[in-house]
């Protein structure tokens, strides 16, 4: 079949393969990508984030029900970790959203990070276009579980959705900087638990120092004038869901028409290409100087003192750049 | 332990036993308990003190009840030999129970189908496939009629293993026993009613928790007052140990779910005599034949302590852990069945040296399928050998004073104080099961536990070791999938005789009730049932006000 | 460089809430290297077949121990087919009795693992399932 016109048209057979192509790295991925992305942004793309245990999922459940309901179609990729012994993973996220699972116009795609460190996978960025040029209209992404390092998903998304929850620490870790940092809206879930309006007190405190005019009561927050929400939710017993939707909505209208939307998504794009960009030179590199088969005795040579780090590098970066001068 | 002891404990050590194992070492490096718990070569007297004994263990019917909640156990009245029974239709359930009334059995189980004990009828296209199989369909009054058929309500006690819809059931059962003449003051009986453990180890809940809750303490609240012989719970312990726990985490979750239903009958008003003498449990008989004891002997000091200091019960029944024991279905194996026989008779023998208070036996088949007529029959017999042929009746905690037991017991109940501790620190059950804590630990264990039998490290004859080519397959019992099709035949004729507009208005009335928090459901239940309303009409109503449970957990 | 990984579906179709196997094969097979997707308890044939296939599984194993398989099994099966994603193997496991098992074999069912079933068998059969195909 045709993956590109049959992804077009919604088939889920096709969607599906192609999203496994990309994940497998199979050489014909990157030209269906390509093909496809003409036809991709016209999907609003939303990271979900946060400690794992906060309700991520659950929350993403409900959502996609509120969404379905405006007529949306969804799609939703769920990252889990993959076991760094085995390589392999259990992918259990989709469970709380399994009374989706027959609906037509909601499409759930797990994904194991592959070792990929970052929150996400490596492949998720093109596994979204393939999304976006399939019609889904509101893209969740939910990544393994904010850490100081799992951060990629700001990369992806038009707008980060943070969940955090009382007592699990979070209070302590909403101060590090660039956790705060990467959240559009902040969602506490679990509001019922003992802590709660400690922890939103904190989070505001912190949000203060990003959005000081917001802070002292005057105008709209940072300096280009959009705010970030703080919504509590329980998403077990469905409260507060539909504020965050609404929160969700207005946010939306507020960075497109503020310009910080176009920002991002150049943003995204170009990290995007510098991604692709170091990708293929590493395996440009690689290819040529053969890094895998090679680092062994570099190691060696290294650890007996018999070379030097920035020499030995350059050396084989020197002799690349002069067999390619050969070539021409 | 004594010093003298302990001085020719040490010579005994290095004088005999380490020039034999320097010759002759053991068979392993560690010995471990069914549970992975290390077992010591010898136990001997820790040398309790008189006031040590008194506090821990006591006498039997008297508080701490370690040795027994009655006086006399099985010198007085032998255990209740009550096998879990049922399949198909109404009718054919009936005929079994009669066949095993006639053996000589004691008191009834019911096992309902899975849509039956998840709220959905015979029709339903949820039902497809399951309709009879796992236990008997059970769609209106009309079928539980036909189930107690020719069987006195006021002469035999039942107990009904079914917990979402438990309310609906025991309404059903008080509508056919007036129908029979029989006041529900008589009726005794159990209903299974453990909404939590079905979170955590079983599966067929409907409602969320809360609802759930409530549905509960109105079965509290009801029969304290108008069925007043009525076990109201069977507070579970079987299924979490057949999910993979071991013998202290079985205890332990079973008594943290114990105080959770505890504090919502205090909570909704009751108090604490008014209900808890008639909450009864229902444990696991496991492998490990001295540690299963223990862990009984350990539950009953337990929960008296439980009641008593943190609940303040005064009545002794309230302090009275009174138990039914299913032998564990998950130790038995489809390799070589008739293995599964001499597992049984060991795994009852501890139920019966732990002073249980009824016992279920499992057939050679279990493994397989539901047991045809002759093993359910021998698995009885198992049960009445026991009783009298075995002696371990004949005197009360026999196995008292044996200082692995004493040891055993003292560290079950020490590992459950632990658990029950943590799940404090939690919030409670409800919270450490939305959390997922509880689940994780029984996990881990059932991981562990299969790991080690893949490993070959825990033995099960038949699975890795003593394996040999099988012969042909037994004859098993195949439920007719006929029984779907009759089960829908009947209900469309029960639908056409019944009164429409008196089945609407019961119905409207029960979901007016159930919009109260304050409305005790089991009068509106019983009058919907009375007109013949279906058990999945009454379940959707209930459904569409109380919300459904998805689950949410954690692998 | 390709690097493909085989993923399974681990379901339980139907209203049987015993998930003690299917919760273990599912982390037994990710320590061998699968990605394993594991929908949870109560799902209908129709369910499992759209995950199946959103999410591209090379395998579906049904685990399910209420007796309900001859009716759910080859539900799973033949809606599969229906779907275009008959190239998806299906097997099974849980409470099956041997004289079923020609049945659910004839109906597509590539194989069925009953109790005491090691996870080497299953392992064993998913790598040469995936060889041949």
């Amino acid at each position: 079949m045709d993956l590109v016109t049959e992804v077009r048209l919604g088939n889920l057979r096709a969607i599906a393969r192609t999203i496994s192509l990309i994940e497998d790295l199979e050489p014909e991925a990157e030209a269906l990508v390509d093909a496809l992305y003409p036809y991709t942004g016209g999907a609003r793309i939303l990271g979900v984030t946060g400690s794992p245990g906060a309700g991520k999922s659950t929350l993403v459940d409900r959502l996609i029900t509120l969404e379905r309901r405006r007529g949306r179609k969804v799609a939703v990729i769920a990252v889990d970790p993959s076991s760094p012994f085995s390589g392999g993973a259990i992918l259990g996220d989709r469970l709380r959203m399994q009374t989706h699972a027959i609906d037509p116009g909601v499409f759930i795609r797990s994904m194991a990070s592959r070792g990929f460190l970052g929150g996400i996978a490596a492949a998720t960025g093109d596994v979204i276009k393939v999304l976006d040029a399939a019609g889904y209209q509101s893209i969740f992404i939910e990544t393994i579980g904010v850490g100081q390092t799992e951060i990629k998903i700001v990369e992806l998304s038009d707008i980060v959705l943070l969940v955090l929850m009382p007592g699990a620490g979070d209070e302590i870790q909403a101060m590090k900087a660039g956790v705060m940092e990467i959240g559009d809206i902040f969602i506490i879930n679990k509001k019922d638990l003992p802590g709660a309006d400690k922890l939103r007190a904190e989070v505001e405190y912190v949000l203060s120092f990003k959005n000081p005019v917001q802070a002292a009561g005057g105008g709209n927050g940072d300096s280009e004038g959009v705010s970030n929400p703080i919504l509590m939710t329980s998403a077990v017993q469905d409260d507060g869901i539909e504020q965050l939707q609404e929160a969700i909505e207005s946010y939306a209208t507020e960075i497109e028409n503020a310009g910080k939307l176009e920002e991002k998504r150049r943003y995204r794009l170009e990290r995007e290409l510098l991604g692709v960009l170091n990708r293929k030179i590493h395996e440009l590199m690689d290819l040529h100087i053969e890094v895998s088969r090679q680092l062994p005795e570099w190691t060696e040579r290294l650890y007996r003192r018999d070379a030097r780090p920035y020499a030995l590098i350059n050396e084989q970066i020197r002799n690349f750049l002069e067999e390619r001068k050969g070539d021409q | 332990m004594p010093e003298e002891i302990r001085k020719q404990k040490e010579e005994w050590e290095r004088g005999t036993v380490e020039p034999l194992i320097s010759r002759h070492p053991e068979r392993m490096q560690t010995f471990v308990t069914g549970s992975d718990k290390p077992v010591n070569r010898l136990y001997l007297p820790e040398g309790y003190s008189e006031a040590e004994y008194l506090e821990k263990l006591g006498f039997p019917g008297q508080y701490p009840y370690t040795r027994g909640v009655q006086p006399t156990m099985y010198r007085g009245r032998l255990w209740t030999m009550r096998q879990y029974a049922g399949f198909g239709t109404a009718e054919e359930s009936n005929r079994r129970y009669r066949y095993l009334l006639e053996q000589g059995q004691t008191g009834l189980s019911v096992a309902f189908d899975l849509p039956t004990q998840i709220g959905f009828d015979s029709d339903d296209p949820r039902a497809e496939g399951e309709v009879g199989k796992v236990g008997v369909a059970i769609d209106t009054l009309n079928d539980v009629e036909i189930l107690f058929d020719a069987i006195p309500l006021d002469k035999i006690s039942t107990s009904m293993t079914i917990n979402a819809p438990a309310a609906i059931l025991l309404a059903m059962y008080i509508a056919v026993a007036e129908k029979q003449g029989v006041g529900k003051q008589r009726l005794r009986g159990t209903i299974q009613n453990d909404i939590l453990k079905e979170y955590v180890a079983r599966g067929t809940y409907i409602f969320p928790p809360e609802p759930s809750m409530r549905l509960i303490t109105d079965v509290f609240a009801y029969c304290s007052r108008e069925v007043p012989l009525w076990n109201t719970i069977s507070i579970s312990g079987y299924h979490i140990r057949e999910a993979g726990s071991d013998a202290s985490q079985e205890v332990a979750f079973t008594l943290a779910n114990g105080i959770e239903y505890v504090r919502a009958a205090i909570q909704v008003g009751l108090d604490v005599d008014e209900f808890a003498g008639r909450l009864s449990f229902f444990f696991n008989a496991h492998n490990d034949l001295l540690e299963e004891v223990a862990k009984f002997r350990a539950a009953r000091r337990i929960w008296a302590r439980i009641m008593k200091e943190r609940f303040q019960a005064t009545d002794p029944k309230s302090m009275m852990l009174r138990f039914h024991t299913q032998t564990g279905g998950s130790t038995l194996t489809a390799q070589q069945p008739d293995n599964n026989i001499v597992r049984v008779a060991i795994q009852a023998l501890a139920a019966v040296l732990g002073g249980t208070q009824s016992l279920h036996t499992n057939s050679r088949e279990e493994a397989l399928a539901l047991p045809a007529e002759e093993s359910v029959r021998l698995a009885l017999r198992t049960q009445q050998i026991l009783a009298y042929e075995a002696g371990v009746t004949s005197t009360v905690d026999p196995l008292a004073g044996s200082y692995y037991l004493e040891a055993l017991t003292d560290r079950i109940e020490l590992e459950v104080w632990q658990y029950i501790d943590r799940i404090e620190a939690l919030g409670g059950m409800i919270p450490s099961i939305l959390k997922g804590y509880v689940q994780k630990q029984i996990q881990e264990s059932a991981f562990r536990t299969q790991k080690d039998i893949e490993k070959g490290e825990r033995v099960v004859v038949g699975i890795n070791k003593f394996q040999m080519e099988e012969k042909k397959p037994l004859d098993l019992l195949r439920v007719d999938p006929a029984v779907r099709q009759l089960q829908i035949e009947k209900l469309s004729r029960v639908k056409a005789r019944r009164n429409a507009s008196r089945v609407q208005s019961a119905l409207e009335q029960l979901r007016k009730g159930a919009k109260q928090i304050d409305v005790n459901l089991l009068p509106l239940i019983l009058e919907a049932v009375r007109e013949y309303a279906t058990l999945g009409e009454i379940c959707q109503l209930l459904r569409e006000e109380f919300g459904e449970h998805r689950e949410t957990i954690v692998l | 460089m390709a690097v493909k990984k085989t993923r399974i579906l681990i379901a339980k179709p139907g209203l049987d809430g015993h998930d003690r196997g299917a919760k273990f094969i599912a982390r037994a097979l990710r320590d061998e290297g699968y990605e394993v997707i594991y929908t949870g308890i109560r799902q209908t044939p129709e369910a499992i077949v759209q995950t199946a296939i959103q999410e591209d599984v090379d395998f579906v194993g049904l685990s399910l121990l209420s007796g309900a398989h001859n009716e759910l099994f080859p539900r799973v099966v033949d809606l599969l087919a229906a779907s275009g994603a008959g190239d998806i193997v299906v097997f099974g496991g849980g409470i099956i009795p041997e004289q079923d098992i020609p049945f659910l074999k004839d109906r597509g069912v590539a194989a069925i693992f009953g109790p005491g079933t090691t996870t080497k068998q299953i392992v064993e059969f998913l790598e040469s399932a995936r060889d041949s195909s």
